[in-house]
């Protein structure tokens, strides 16, 4: 054998190493998409959202990923706006082959994106609120927040417990509010609560005390809920008390964040509102199976991005840990298998609940995942 | 060069563009985008009829774009409407709607006709918006699937042909209109409307017809992207989208077919293309924006006509 012949059969051998090696390293990612609306109006959702997964996936990858494989994750930015969320839908599938997909900040892009991944056969678990997403039940679409429904129950619930049945509902005309407006009213029987006014607002509308007064002069008046997110929520709380109004006051879990009782300020004092224990990590007791998670996750997030923790960036984490604990479980990236195995996902600590899925809930959540805040001198406290 | 190879030179190349992109683009992601050139292209075009050649703004245009697009998804969900015939209907309310408002508002000019134009388009979006019962309000509702003859229409091939003919018909019709009495006219009136008055053209009747059928285009644009999509939001109708249509007139080059085709792929492969980027998509979005408006003032499309005329001169 020659120099020359030796050499070559030498990078032979190295090519034909490269090329066994090639398809097992690509193999060893696990490549995850989202789409998120990480910009627009939606970004206070997406990007919270964002960071999360980018978090989480470097600490993940840094501690030598997930049984030995490293994550990929793929982001695009949707913008708030349903058609671009398809186009990035579908260059996840065709383009980036992701094995599973844990985005979609609201329900207009999640249900833009729904059927992409339903044809593509990829699991898909949505951050978005809106119950449409898991009912009916579609074979491989997933959702990690609560629903808008079991705000409206929890609320219902606390009524009930303090025996309040005739109730005024205000609510914003926004996607947010119209939909659990929808849910109150259609789960409202079921507790024996009475709605006795309903009114709305709009997302723009600087005052609500017209609509306020007529709740106010509503006979056998016992309570008042309003569902809405955003700013809406907390001139509705401000006009309440300037109205005068001493009766019990809930707010649902859209304004669950510190935003929420810097705007209403003094008027916050007194709020009941079912949220993620998330708000509450620290004064969670020991014994709370929740608390560790929640802790650890605000911690990390609130010490990496300097930002105060959100529950919406928690609904990613959420998705992200369910992908992973899939992985996990089956030792694969086939995103059927994935898809079985996240429907399998049992009792995983979230920072919304356990979750526990079954092929007629792709939620996983019940009450219990819901807490009932009441805000104290400007805190969170837990209610009961 | 004959007259006639002239005048239809841009259907030609659109043509030739539709016909051969399918050879190039591989995956059914990228038919989709080149499908949402088409559509968005379609309802600039539309709208250049109305900037370009009559010289009128409109900033509510998506407004007309939504009554298409929640018309084939409103009629068979709700009232059980062949698909085909909603969107016919649809296409006819878009240019009913225009006919009416046009009448008086575009008695406004600049500003004034700007703002007007603003409301309109806004009062529709807020409509959609505010209708949930019908609409099914800021989450969107999903369009049906069409079918003709027993055969259900989707696949991003099938919509890719479909939109891509419907470009083709309409730059056919653009091209036509701009040699026609009526575009001539509308010319005139671009140039100034005390000169056509003179001249004995009907000045308010010009531009509301050119209003008329640029809504047409709109609402042709919007119902193709709801029947591709297969679902709709109340953003297609929104303030933000009637923007973007202007955008796009202006980047590709106002008074001209192809130049709208080429703003609306500016503006929608843009942002696919910048995802590299990530963070910095806007701001090079932005820059590139400036860019065209700095150098390339009469538009991408009339600025390289013009550089190939002077150097062939």
């Amino acid at each position: 054998m020659t120099c020359h012949s030796a050499l070559k059969s030498l990078l032979g051998g190295a090519t034909l190493a490269l090329a066994l090696a090639a398809p097992a390293l690509a193999q060893e990612t696990i490549k995850i998409g989202a789409v998120l609306s990480a910009t627009g109006p939606a970004s206070f959702l997406g990007d919270p959202e964002e960071k999360t997964l980018k978090l989480y996936v470097d600490r993940l990858n840094a501690a030598g990923g997930v049984g030995g494989r490293k994550i990929q994750l793929v982001t695009y930015d949707d913008g708030g706006d349903a058609n671009k969320a398809k186009t990035f839908a579908q260059r996840l599938v065709e383009e980036d082959k992701v094995v599973a997909m844990v985005g979609g900040s609201t329900t207009g892009t999640t249900m833009a994106m729904i059927p992409v991944f339903e044809d593509a056969e990829v699991p898909f678990i949505s951050l978005a609120g809106a119950i449409e997403i898991v009912e009916p039940v579609r074979k491989f679409v997933f959702k990690t927040p609560h629903t808008d429904k079991m705000a409206c129950e929890k609320i219902f619930d606390d009524l009930k417990k303090r025996s309040l049945a005739k109730i005024g509902l205000v609510s914003g005309t926004g996607g947010f509010g119209a939909s659990m407006r929808k849910q109150c009213l259609a789960v409202a029987a079921k507790y024996g609560v009475e709605i006795v006014a309903d009114e709305t607002y709009g997302p723009k509308d600087t005052d609500v005390t017209p609509q306020l007064t007529k709740i106010k002069g509503t006979a056998g008046l016992q309570a008042v809920v309003n569902a809405d997110f955003g700013q809406g929520p907390a001139i509705v709380t401000r006009n309440y008390r300037q109205l005068g109004i001493t009766l019990p006051f809930y707010q649902s879990h859209g304004v669950a964040s510190k935003q929420f009782i810097d705007l209403a300020g003094e008027a916050a004092n007194g709020v009941r509102l079912p949220a993620s224990a998330l708000l509450v990590a620290d004064k969670l007791p020991d014994s709370d199976p929740q608390k560790k998670t929640v802790v650890d996750y605000k911690t990390t997030f609130e010490e990496n991005t300097k930002q105060p923790v959100s529950t919406f960036g928690g609904h990613a984490y959420d998705g992200l840990m369910m992908v992973v604990d899939a992985v996990k479980r089956t030792n694969s990236t086939e995103p059927k298998k994935l898809r079985d195995a996240i429907e399998a996902t049992k009792g995983l600590m979230g920072t919304a609940g356990a979750i526990t899925m079954t092929p007629t809930d792709h939620m996983g959540l019940d009450l219990t995942a819901f807490r009932m805040l009441e805000i104290k001198n400007g805190e969170w406290t837990l209610a009961n | 060069m004959p007259a006639l190879l002239r005048r239809f030179l841009p259907v030609l190349i659109l043509l030739a563009l539709v016909v051969a992109l399918p050879f190039l683009l591989k995956s059914a992601y990228q038919l989709r985008v080149a499908t949402l050139v088409f559509t968005a292209g379609l309802t600039a075009i539309g709208l250049n009829i109305l900037m370009g050649q009559a010289g009128q703004v409109s900033l509510g245009h998506a407004g007309f774009g939504g009554i298409g697009a929640y018309a084939v998804a409103i009629l068979p969900t709700h009232y059980g409407v062949h698909p085909l015939a909603a969107f016919l209907i649809g296409v006819t309310a878009a240019g009913l709607v225009a006919f009416v408002v046009g009448r008086p508002i575009l008695r406004l000019r600049g500003h004034y006709l700007a703002v007007a134009t603003l409301g309109m388009g806004i009062l529709i979006a807020m409509v959609i918006q505010n209708q949930q019962a019908l609409t099914g309000g800021p989450d969107g509702m999903q369009v049906p699937r069409m079918e003709l003859f027993g055969w259900r229409v989707r696949g991003a091939e099938t919509w890719y042909w479909i939109c891509g003919a419907f470009l083709i018909a309409g730059a056919v019709l653009a091209v036509n209109l701009i040699d026609s009495p009526t575009g001539r006219a509308l010319r005139a009136v671009h140039d100034s409307e005390v000169a056509a008055r003179v001249l004995g053209i009907d000045v308010a009747r010009a531009k509301l017809t050119a209003f008329t059928i640029s809504a047409v285009y709109a609402a042709t644009g919007g119902a193709l992207l709801a029947f591709v999509n297969a679902f709709v939001t109340p953003d297609i109708a929104g303030f933000l989208h009637s923007v973007e249509l202007v955008t796009m007139v202006v980047l590709g080059g106002l008074g001209s077919v192809v130049g709208a085709v080429v703003g609306a792929a500016i503006l929608v492969v843009l942002p696919q293309v910048l995802t590299v980027f990530h963070e910095y998509e806007h701001l090079a979005i932005g820059l590139i924006m400036i860019g065209v408006m700095i150098f390339m003032r009469a538009g991408v499309v009339p600025t390289l006509i013009g550089l190939v005329r002077g150097r062939s001169a």
